[in-house]
């Protein structure tokens, strides 16, 4: 029974990928974008929750993780011969270095979680506000050198002639290998433990749970995730410093708050919903149609809605859609909280 | 790299205690004090940092940009703007902040973080909507005049702002020693539940104190407008962001020490922006947020809180 209980906690999730993965190719080429879109979305809100609902602790930074991943992957992956016009001050070693789709990826992935680890390190120390307010100055850090240092990347451009090779099958298999790590994290012994420290951080400090440790190890995972989900994005779009800043740190946060920040199912779920929404949405801005009514929103109302929803979401369900709890099996439930371990009591 | 070093650090320093620089970084100050103000009141008696803080002051300006652009008197450009200020946080207090009054501190953080990103859009969709981003605010610019002093220029307005600040501290000051609203917030700051025992009316010191941080809301309003005449929907969103960050660096269990942390950070951002060399000034924000990191690691608790002692928290 357990394991079947288990299984329904990754299965759900993984399912919900699949099926976007499905109607994604099935849609046609414009309609696409936006599925790839979500797909990326879910590898974003995953890595975000994989240390936020499990520790607790509210993170405004990982949008930088993000940002180092997309640079990553951004500057080894553009041809050698193009880097003069488009990236004309880049380091030596970083303007003859080049690597393929799959390895520009992985470096991504660890380049975002040496960073967050790098930055953890003093970070993990906080708890609170203070966490909160200094991850959110290592955004604005992340973003200031991003901007304007063009020794590591294109600075204010956008990043060209980066092959565009994220498509829907990537963007899938990356969506579920990031809920694979993110549920395989929090069954083992360290994402029980620092769950725990959410829960009662003085019991868990008693029980000898160091809380900086597995906050940190929390942090580093979540930040080669997140990464990952940058180099991802920068083979998507041509994307420049604006991109990873403000707006997808709002609008991943939404997903986290409105799915539920607690469980990997409210972090899918929140990623999806927000993003379907979304995407209807930058559809109704242009001009959308459906059974001869046509809907026109002025441009920018899509975060008005977005940001009315997630308070709304706030205000009548503060454990966000699906409360915080990981998706369980109907009769599961008479058998009692109390032996489901995993779950949000 | 050692000499470069000491050389710039030589430059900095030696432009720093120009009577330029370090007059316009106290004016600098004293603005982000008043905000530091406006978000320790409502922390005080909420325990919820206000993301959405900016974003009052940023429809403060948009109504002072509304009624320049209407030619109004500009005493009623003033008036409209304290009106939608105060209107828009009494709002926000009972829409949003006193349904979730019961949640977690993380709850509430995201919850105005929610707010300010709403607040924002619909400026977006507002101001886009005669295709320019923008609309001026003049009606004071006049204030943007410098005197000369010695040889230095001293705007108008930056002399107005630490005139401002001091007053509407004193005012502050006053009001929470010698009113019973006051003591009443102050003893709700201290601690909540044992003030509610009390006879303290929970909606009535929270909506005073809402109240009193959208009065300073627009006064920074106000001036922010006349150091930047063009509103955009991103309207003292920067400013936001490094005044929190101030507040926590300061202190926020203290409005005393949350304010010094505003008058501080502004002060040092100002110093920063009028003394760094050209080719770092560019990394202003770099310089400022590290230095956040870096004192809230050895004082997470805050740089001006009270080690020991009675801690008056309001």
């Amino acid at each position: 029974m357990r394991d079947i209980r288990t299984g329904v906690q990754l299965g759900g999730p993984a399912a919900l990928v699949l099926g976007a993965m499905a109607l994604g190719s099935l849609a046609s080429r414009s309609t696409e974008i936006y599925f790839i879109n979500a797909l990326i979305a879910v590898s974003v809100v995953v890595a975000i929750y994989v240390f936020v609902g499990n520790s607790g602790v509210v993170s405004f930074g990982h949008i930088s993780f993000v940002a180092v991943g997309a640079w990553a992957a951004g500057v080894l992956v553009v041809p050698v011969a193009d880097k003069p016009a488009t990236m004309p001050y880049l380091f030596g070693p970083l303007q003859d270095a080049h690597v393929g789709n799959v390895p520009s990826l992985l470096i991504a992935a660890a380049v975002g979680c040496v960073f967050a680890l790098v930055a953890g390190l003093p970070l993990m120390r906080l708890s609170g506000l203070a966490a909160g307010i200094a991850t959110f100055a290592v955004l604005e850090i992340t973003n200031n050198i991003l901007r304007y240092y063009e020794k590591v990347g294109p600075g204010l451009n956008v990043f060209s002639s980066v092959p565009e090779t994220t498509d829907i099958l990537q963007a899938g298999i990356a969506a579920l290998a990031v809920i694979v790590v993110a549920f395989a994290y929090q069954h083992s012994r360290f994402g029980r433990q620092l769950r725990a420290t959410r829960e009662d951080a003085a019991a868990a400090r008693a029980v000898g749970i160091s809380v900086y440790r597995q906050r940190l190890i929390a942090f580093g995972l979540s930040g080669g995730l997140a990464g990952l989900a940058g180099g991802l994005y920068v083979h998507l779009l041509p994307l420049n410093v604006d991109f990873v800043y403000l707006d997808l740190t709002f609008i991943t946060l939404a997903m986290l708050v409105v799915g539920g920040m607690t469980s990997l199912w409210g972090a899918v779920v929140g990623a999806l919903a927000v993003s379907g929404l979304d995407s209807l949405l930058a559809e109704a801005e242009n001009g959308l149609s459906i059974a001869g009514v046509t809907i026109d929103l002025p441009a920018g109302s899509r975060l008005v809605v977005v940001g009315v929803l997630m308070a709304a979401v706030l205000i009548i369900r503060p454990g966000g859609l699906t409360g915080g709890r990981e998706l369980s099996l109907p009769r599961s439930r008479r058998r009692g909280a109390a032996t489901t371990e995993g779950t949000r009591s | 790299v050692t000499h470069l070093v000491a050389s710039v650090l030589i430059d900095f320093l030696r432009a720093a205690v120009e009577a330029q620089v370090q007059v316009d970084a106290i004016g600098q100050g004293a603005i982000f004090a008043l905000m530091a103000v406006g978000i320790g009141l409502v922390f005080g008696v909420l325990r919820l940092v206000n993301f959405a803080y900016g974003q009052l002051i940023m429809a403060g300006a948009f109504a002072l940009a509304f009624a320049s652009d209407k030619d109004w008197p500009v005493w009623a450009g003033i008036v409209l703007c304290f009106a939608v200020v105060l209107a828009l946080s009494t709002a926000m207090e009972r829409v949003v902040f006193r349904p979730l009054r019961t949640q977690s501190p993380a709850v509430m953080l995201v919850a105005t973080f929610a707010v300010a990103f709403l607040l924002q859009s619909v400026a977006l969709v507002l101001d886009t909507r005669d295709n320019t981003i923008g609309q001026p605010a003049a009606s004071l610019a006049s204030l943007n005049r410098p005197w000369v002093i010695w040889g230095t220029d001293v705007r108008k307005i930056t002399v107005v702002a630490i005139v401002t600040a001091a007053l509407c501290l004193v005012a502050l000051v006053l009001f929470l020693g010698r009113t019973s609203v006051g003591l009443q917030m102050r003893a709700a700051a201290m601690d909540f539940q044992t003030a509610r025992l009390l006879g303290v009316r929970a909606n009535r010191v929270i909506g005073s104190a809402v109240f009193l941080s959208g009065v300073l809301a627009a006064v920074v309003a106000v001036m922010l407008t006349v150091q930047q005449p063009l509103v955009t929907s991103t309207f003292a969103l920067k400013e936001t962001i490094v005044v929190l960050a101030g507040v926590v660096v300061g202190g926020m269990n203290r409005l005393l020490s949350a304010t010094l942390g505003g008058f501080a950070i502004g002060y040092a951002s100002g110093l920063l922006g009028g003394a760094l060399p050209t080719a770092q000034s560019q990394y202003l924000p770099s310089f400022l947020f590290g230095l956040v990191i870096l004192i809230l690691i050895v004082r997470p608790a805050g740089l001006f809180a009270g080690r020991r002692g009675p801690v008056e928290r309001v």
